[in-house]
């Protein structure tokens, strides 16, 4: 797989946090496979993250999604120390943070790894630019230098023109965009985003998402991302982590997540979402439908292909299996009454070509009357990699199933039939 | 009723002990305060009042008006303070306690600022250790509730009858509201910001000096205000240990049975607190 090729920024090594007193003991018997209520009752301690085990690629948006309690804000803060781990590696470009000194850490917080929190952080007694600067002061910039990058930082977010502004005259998103200029000023190599737009009300949070994601594109940081709301995990991230009470559930891509969830817990969290966003084009296709080879398929072998594949359309390719159109059998039955030796003629080429990425939301619109099928074809050679059914759409769509959509299209039939 | 723990003989041995002990360090605070009052009253003094006056109400005219002091709005702000200083001091004159007023205000400031130089770095103290905290919180009980009287009699054992004593059982009254405040103010910011200073790498210092003190500074600053309020209550009790200004003029008036006297300085003593309360307070809610 292309990923794996991919540099590993983070590694998170059987990272276990306890709260309470006797960590010791409650380490022991986690080890030994004790219960998280066993160990509450004899140690008095509570896991907050056991045995997290993950890497997080460099440039990647890693999503970690969880309810509150299920310790996603202990696992962010794990990877910058402001919890100090009680076992296991945090690895930072292969360094291991946990083992550093009070000064290397330090150092690695301010260079390396930049937060933006749920509630800002701003200091309200400065304006929005020295915040933006603060990062850069506290690692003792030259005050020009620091401005100059402030400046440089609000302008990415979007914040010219507030400066001098203070952080309680500005609205929350506005403010968010502060923290996030904060966090980029020091120019680190990762980002720790815990619930950074749970604050925000719904219309400024889609908003911000997009904003991250277009300056994700410019920046290209390794970003660790905390969330409650799984739409916000699709939306934003390239892997997804989904914990629950200091476990990590499933990691995978959204679309890994959705369609094949690891637990019911997942699962649970998983119909929450609106599918029609997330199932992709890639998921619902035919790999392998018949083809009629242009070229070389005259309208008899096409008619006799559909009769044993017992359907009424199919798609046409060329030697190299570029996709050209879709024939159906009444065109087909009509050449061949003529005696006519090459399909041309039947081929429709108005059909849709789409692409992996479609999802069922994209390929609504694109559903007609006629019942085509769309083709997914590559977006590089235009080679045919399957077809997709109207009725598999509309299954995605409306969760009905098959037998009672061809009775709803029965009854959609009849009523024309009457309508006439 | 037989006394059957004698406490009050031991705490005497004790302070027996610490200032037979100790003398040269007695003398030396109480030649240390003694010296600052004095330099400071006569330096004041020296002033022609009218100067004076015009500072203060100068300066609380700004202090309330701010930036806008040259506009309307800062005007209609500033004149209140700024007028009542002027009419208030012009009485006091006419009275003929101004040079009593001047040894309070002196008394009040030296006392404050002693109170505030151990009191805020305590107050910094107990918020960022709980074991300091412990410690010390039974010790302010101790110092507020404890009747102001009873500090005179050892603060005369250790210094003599004068401003000293005045002084010490001020600040050993007033002392508290500072400590706590500053504590109170340090404990209200908010933790997400003390927390994102962290993430950004900021040492105990750094979020000392830039997050913490910055944010607490209006409640600091109303511990200022009352640890100045508390000092000026305490005037008339430090007349009694020899302690000059307004306070020891009531206190003639008590003795004296003086109804003129005592309403006269009484009145100047209010004034006075109105103003250093107006002027404190604008300070504090500066930004």
């Amino acid at each position: 797989m292309e990923e794996e090729s991919r540099k590993v920024k983070i590694k998170v090594k059987d990272l276990t946090l306890i709260f309470g007193k006797n960590k010791e003991q409650a380490l022991k018997m986690l080890k030994a496979g004790h219960s998280k209520s066993d160990i509450l009752e004899k140690t008095k301690c509570t896991i907050g993250v056991n045995t997290a085990n993950f890497d997080v690629y460099e440039g990647e948006i890693f999503v970690v999604m969880g309810l509150s309690g299920s310790g996603k804000s202990t696992l962010i803060r794990c990877l910058n120390r402001l919890r100090k781990p009680t076992d296991g590696q945090v690895l930072l470009n292969g360094h291991d943070i946990t083992k550093e000194t009070n000064r290397e850490l330090l150092e690695t917080r301010r260079t390396e790894m930049s937060m933006v929190f749920q509630n800002f952080g701003l200091l309200p007694h400065r304006t929005i630019l020295e915040n933006a600067a603060f990062g850069l002061e506290i690692r003792g910039e030259a005050k020009e230098d620091r401005l100059q990058r402030a400046q440089t930082a609000l302008e990415t977010v979007g914040l010219q023109g507030y400066e001098h502004q203070y952080p309680a005259e500005l609205s929350g998103g506005m403010q968010q965009r502060v923290g996030l200029a904060r966090a980029l000023a020091n120019d680190p190599e990762v980002l720790l985003m815990d619930e950074a737009f749970s604050a925000l009300d719904p219309l400024i949070k889609s908003d911000m998402q997009e904003e991250l994601l277009a300056i994700q594109e410019k920046v290209h940081k390794t970003i660790v991302f905390i969330t409650h709301d799984l739409d916000e995990a699709i939306k934003l991230g390239d892997r997804i982590v989904i914990m629950k009470d200091g476990i990590i559930e499933q990691i995978g891509n959204a679309e890994e997540i959705m369609t094949n969830p690891a637990s019911e817990y997942v699962e649970a969290f998983v119909q929450k979402v609106d599918r029609k966003t997330i199932i992709t084009a890639g998921s619902l296709m035919f790999e392998k439908p018949t083809l009629v080879q242009y070229g070389k398929d005259g309208p008899e072998v096409a008619i006799r292909k559909m009769r044993t594949a017992s359907v009424d359309v199919l798609p046409v390719v060329d030697k190299n299996r570029k996709f050209l159109g879709f024939v159906w059998l009444n065109d087909l039955i009509d050449l061949a009454k003529n005696k006519t030796q090459k399909i041309d003629d039947a081929i429709r080429t108005e059909v849709s070509s789409i692409h992996k990425d479609y999802t069922v939301e994209d390929m609504l619109p694109l559903i007609s009357g006629k019942k085509s099928p769309l083709a997914v074809v590559d977006e590089k050679d235009g080679r045919l990699q399957g077809i997709v059914t109207q009725t598999s759409i509309i299954i995605e769509a409306t969760k009905y199933d098959k037998n009672e959509i061809s009775d709803l299209q029965e009854q959609a039939k009849e009523f024309f039939k009457w309508t006439k | 009723m037989d006394k059957i723990i004698d406490l009050g003989t031991y705490i005497e041995k004790g302070i027996n002990a610490l200032e037979s002990h100790l003398s040269f360090l007695w003398s030396a605070i109480d030649d240390g305060i003694s010296w600052t009052v004095e330099s400071m009253n006569d330096g004041l003094l020296a002033i022609p009042f009218w100067i004076i006056i015009t500072l203060i109400a100068l300066l609380g005219y700004y202090l309330s008006a701010g930036k806008k002091s040259f506009t309307r709005e800062g005007f209609k702000k500033g004149i209140g303070i700024a007028s009542f200083t002027i009419l208030g001091f012009v009485l006091i004159y006419l009275m003929g306690y101004w040079k009593e007023t001047i040894q309070t205000t002196t008394l009040v400031l030296v006392s404050s600022v002693i109170a505030l130089i151990f009191g805020i770095p305590i107050g910094i103290w107990t918020a960022r250790s709980h074991i300091a905290d412990t410690v010390i919180r039974p010790i302010l009980d101790f110092m507020q509730t404890m009747p102001a009287f009873v500090y005179l009699i050892p603060a005369i054992f250790f210094f003599s009858v004068g401003n000293s004593p005045g002084v010490i059982a001020t600040v050993i009254f007033s002392l508290p509201p500072a400590v706590r405040l500053t504590k109170l103010g340090i404990h209200s910011v908010p933790p997400d910001v003390v927390e994102a200073g962290y993430a950004f790498g900021a040492t105990e210092k750094q979020i000392l000096y830039k997050i913490q003190l910055p944010l607490a500074m209006p409640t600091i600053l109303a511990g200022v205000n009352q640890v100045i309020l508390l000092s000026l209550s305490m005037v008339v009790i430090a007349s009694m240990v020899g302690a000059k200004g307004l306070g020891s003029i009531v206190y003639q008036g008590i003795q004296q049975n003086d109804i003129a006297k005592g309403f006269e300085s009484g009145l100047g003593i209010v004034i006075l607190a109105i103003i250093l309360d107006r002027i404190t307070q604008s300070i504090g809610s500066k930004k």
